[in-house]
């Protein structure tokens, strides 16, 4: 029989979050599920990389950390977790959670593992971009496309016992979404309530940030404990009404206004969020405070489905390099702009290895570009940065910047540099039947 | 007086389109913000930050605007070479915005 409500906690809004706050939710929340969104747009595209060179890689590089933190507790609790730290390797990520489970001695278990997003090899040169042009005109070399799954095979594998689901790329509302169409059985044209369903994993995909993160403004916006924020969850009734909340004692605050900055976090138009489950529909939606950190969401609606299913594509574009040094005191912007002028004339040495190079003055104009600084600014950070052909050429950047120690304007320190490679994205769509979802399943008896 | 003593602002990030929510405090106030937060006050107070058309969604409900700003990220965050690749910085500018 379907309960009257379920209560889903978010225990990540990225691969990098904080580890202790879904800890205390799956020990403290008494929660039915615990949902980790730990993949980023380009996060996909660096663990195909990593998977080519070692094919039990690919998947988030904190999962072992992450779930051997929050396992003991949540399989204690009975609390079902669902994440795509998959990334481009969800089967390798379902056995290394099912290693986790036999090393602490948690079984029980059934893991499944929910693959299908990896759209590369029916990726067409000549498919049009979101962007403008062709999947071919791109500049760059198209490593990986990964379709955005929905609900729907999550749905399957926890119908059919999983007591995790690790996947790889999949709308992240939707990871959300389907431990409700679980629990309640809803229809998957019953686009009204999969339209509120989405808006609560909306609200829910970026975790500390419907709760206080991302918000506090000293002054008009104050935040309390936001060294001990606590993670939300859920009470999703029957009919997709929810509750939002978060533990007792824990820092940060729920309130409509921080409901409604994250209801509208990476949104565009309103009445038509698109996921592979439904066109949701935000313009009714109502956000009520029910009491100290408690928030009512009501009022979301939807449309029929997209007909096809966005695929991000990541392409190598190259290398970055960075460097960066400081100037203090009188002159310091004048000392930091003949800085950038001296690094840049030194790149020119580089010829056509620099694609794109960008020269800021940190404290004066990294954000706004057209800002002046203030007569007494009384310290700068010159900054350069450039897009490369090659690593060798990214390195270069940095080294130039920290050879100013000795060759450049008086009074520079604290010199830093990096080099990464670049990822660059670009979107396209496929029909539905190029990504057919599958469940992999690893047991632990 | 400035933006920031009625309203609040959030930046979200998809490829290389940003989007800021401007939320009055007092629903009272959304009058004001749909007269003074216009699509072209938004571009003046990012100078130099947004290469695209911009749209604003209306959200009474919410006392809430939302802008679209296309071309607004170096290309995406992803690849860009702003020190601040996701235009996170960018709703904390926009605070900035006089309104009368």
């Amino acid at each position: 029989m379907a309960p009257d409500s379920i209560r889903i906690g978010s225990g990540a809004g990225f691969s990098g979050d904080r580890i202790d706050p879904a800890v205390a939710l799956a020990e403290k929340g008494q929660l039915n599920c615990l949902v980790f969104e730990c993949l980023a747009e380009r996060t996909i595209a660096l663990a195909v990389r990593a998977k080519r060179e070692n094919p039990s890689a690919g998947y988030d590089p904190l999962l072992e950390e992450r779930l051997s933190a929050v396992l003991p507790a949540a399989i204690a609790n009975k609390v079902t977790i669902v994440s795509n730290m998959g990334a481009a390797n969800p089967v390798a990520a379902a056995r290394a959670t099912a290693a986790i489970i036999r090393k602490l001695g948690l079984g029980p278990q059934k893991i499944a593992a929910v693959t299908g997003d990896d759209v590369l090899a029916r990726i067409s040169p000549d498919s049009p971009l979101l962007e403008g042009g062709t999947v071919a005109q791109w500049p760059g070399q198209l490593v990986a496309a990964n379709a955005y799954l929905g609900a729907e095979p999550l749905v399957q594998a926890l119908a059919e016992g999983a007591g995790i689901v690790i996947t790889g790329r999949v709308a992240d509302p939707s990871l959300f979404l389907a431990p409700m169409v679980h629990a309640f059985g809803w229809c998957w044209y019953d686009w009204a309530r999969l339209g509120q369903g989405t808006v609560v994993g909306h609200l829910l995909e970026c975790a500390g940030q419907v709760s206080g993160g991302y918000f506090a403004d000293p002054g008009v916006k104050d935040v309390a404990g936001l060294a001990e924020l606590g993670f939300p969850f859920a009470d999703v009734a029957a009919n997709g009404n929810a509750v939002i909340s978060k533990l007792a004692g824990s820092g940060g605050c729920i309130t409509a206004a921080t409901c409604k900055e994250q209801l509208l976090y990476e949104l565009h138009d309103p009445a038509s969020y698109l996921t592979p489950d439904v066109t949701a529909d935000f313009r009714g939606v109502r956000l009520e405070q029910r009491g100290p950190d408690r928030v009512a969401v009501t009022g979301g609606g939807g449309a029929a489905r997209p007909e096809q299913l966005k695929v991000t594509l990541g392409y190598h574009e190259g290398f970055m390099g960075e460097g960066q040094i400081s100037y203090a005191g009188a002159g310091c912007v004048g000392r930091g702009k003949l800085a950038l002028a001296i690094v840049q004339e030194r790149l020119k040495r580089l010829g056509h290895e620099i694609i794109d190079l960008r020269l800021d003055l940190i404290g004066v104009n990294s954000v706004a570009p057209t800002a002046r600084a203030p007569a007494n600014q009384r310290e700068v950070r010159a900054r350069v940065a450039a897009r490369t052909r090659t690593l060798e050429g990214a390195a270069w950047i940095g080294r130039e910047v920290e050879a100013l120690y000795t060759n450049g304007p008086a009074g520079g320190g604290g010199v830093s540099q990096f080099v990464k490679p670049l990822i660059g994205t670009a979107s396209t769509f496929v029909p539905r039947d190029e990504a057919v979802p599958q469940i992999h399943w690893e047991s632990v008896s | 007086m400035k933006l920031r003593e009625i309203a609040h602002t959030r930046t979200g990030d998809k490829g290389d389109t940003s989007n800021i929510s401007v939320i009055a405090y007092r629903i009272d106030d959304f009058a004001l913000l749909r007269q003074a937060v216009t699509p072209a006050a938004v571009k003046a107070c990012l100078e130099g930050v947004v290469n695209g058309d911009i749209v604003r969604h209306e959200l009474p409900n919410l006392g809430a605007l939302n802008f679209v700003l296309p071309n607004a990220l170096g290309g995406g965050v992803t690849r860009s070479l702003a020190l601040d690749a996701h235009g996170k910085c960018l709703s904390g500018l926009l605070l900035d915005l006089e309104i009368s």
